[in-house]
């Protein structure tokens, strides 16, 4: 691939690419849309915020001597009498992987300027989300409900809300903000602002397909983070 | 007319990959909660929990996000920085082990 504003620059793959991306002068990463590369170094920086918030939660678990919550029993849900250990959070989990799969379905549409299609596969997504907020919302008033405060829970250790609230909160902050941009860039791909190339709200950038897979990098990125905080909070 | 000659080489992928990595994240996410449902306890609990943790991010991350396609570049320096993460789990390790050391220490040995 050859650099818009780079004559004559020709990418090589492997790691001869690797050496010339690293080493060549005036940008790094020649040919990558620039707001596909902020997104990423955005993800990295949001990795370590995530990564601390949970390196956090294993300190504050392991450190304390107080018996932790069982998450299989606080998270139990009654399913016509019979509780079912971590049944809500199943199920946000299969909504969230549902809808980080009709996420990709719509980069790989937009990236075959598909519009139609793209389209309807972003609200499928947004739709998945904010089911996925909904559930979340459930889940924090019926724990709320049963006393877990940030400071206290009837379950065992006191840290156990504080790192709860915390964590899903900050993950249900980034999935709502997620479903708000999905919404504003599925209306914006049904009324075909990235086949006009037509300029955005806040920028003089000219619309592409690539904007979707950079909502798409976001997207997913959301979906990785459920993916630790399922394995290290529910699950562990 | 070299603009669109360049929009054209953005290369998209077959549906089928999106679809087996998609139906691979319900398997995994299925085999996860069925750790628990059988609630298999201590080692191979967390190393199962472990395993398809990292398939399911490793799936997501080289596949959905395209990291399998894309420049060194970029994959070396978003991977790179993850030993810093896993530096700082080994620091935070030694440090509740320490914190929990002196907290028995000194119930069973009592204040100054």
């Amino acid at each position: 691939m050859s650099d818009p504003k780079i004559e004559g620059y020709v990418f090589k793959p492997g790691f001869k690419g690797m050496a010339q991306d690293t080493g060549s002068d005036q940008t790094m990463f020649k040919g990558v849309h620039w707001g596909k590369a902020m997104m990423w170094i955005f993800l990295l920086s949001d990795t370590f915020i995530f990564s601390c918030f949970l390196i956090s939660y294993m300190k504050g678990r392991g450190s304390t001597l107080v018996e932790w919550p069982n998450p299989s029993e606080v998270f139990a849900l009654d399913a016509f009498g019979v509780p079912v250990p971590l049944l809500l959070i199943a199920i946000m989990t299969f909504v969230l992987i549902t809808s980080s799969g009709t996420m990709a379905l719509a980069v790989k549409y937009g990236y075959e300027k598909n519009r139609k299609m793209c389209g309807w596969l972003i609200l499928a997504t947004a739709i998945g989300g904010l089911t996925f907020v909904g559930m979340q919302a459930f889940e924090w008033s019926k724990l709320i409900h049963e006393g877990v405060r940030p400071w206290e829970n009837p379950f065992g250790a006191k840290q156990f809300g504080s790192f709860f609230f915390m964590i899903t909160g900050f993950h249900g902050t980034h999935v709502s903000i997620g479903v708000i941009f999905l919404f504003i860039y599925a209306y914006k791909t049904f009324a075909g602002h990235y086949d006009e190339r037509k300029r955005g709200w806040f920028t003089t950038m000219k619309g592409d397909y690539v904007e979707i897979e950079i909502l798409g990098l976001y997207w997913h990125f959301v979906d990785l983070v459920w993916v630790f905080i399922f394995a290290f909070f529910y699950l562990w | 007319m070299e603009e669109t000659k360049k929009q054209e080489q953005t290369t998209t992928h077959k549906i089928g990959i999106y679809l087996w990595i998609w139906g691979l994240l319900f398997v995994l996410s299925f085999f996860s909660y069925m750790v628990d449902w059988y609630q298999f306890q201590g080692l191979l609990r967390w190393s199962l929990i472990l395993l398809f943790m990292f398939l399911k991010a490793g799936l997501i991350m080289a596949f959905f996000m395209h990291l399998f396609w894309e420049r060194y570049a970029l994959v070396n320096v978003l991977l790179w920085p993850m030993t810093a993460i896993a530096c700082f789990i080994f620091l935070m390790v030694s440090e509740f082990k320490y914190t929990v050391f002196t907290r028995l220490f000194y119930f069973v040995v009592g204040g100054a």
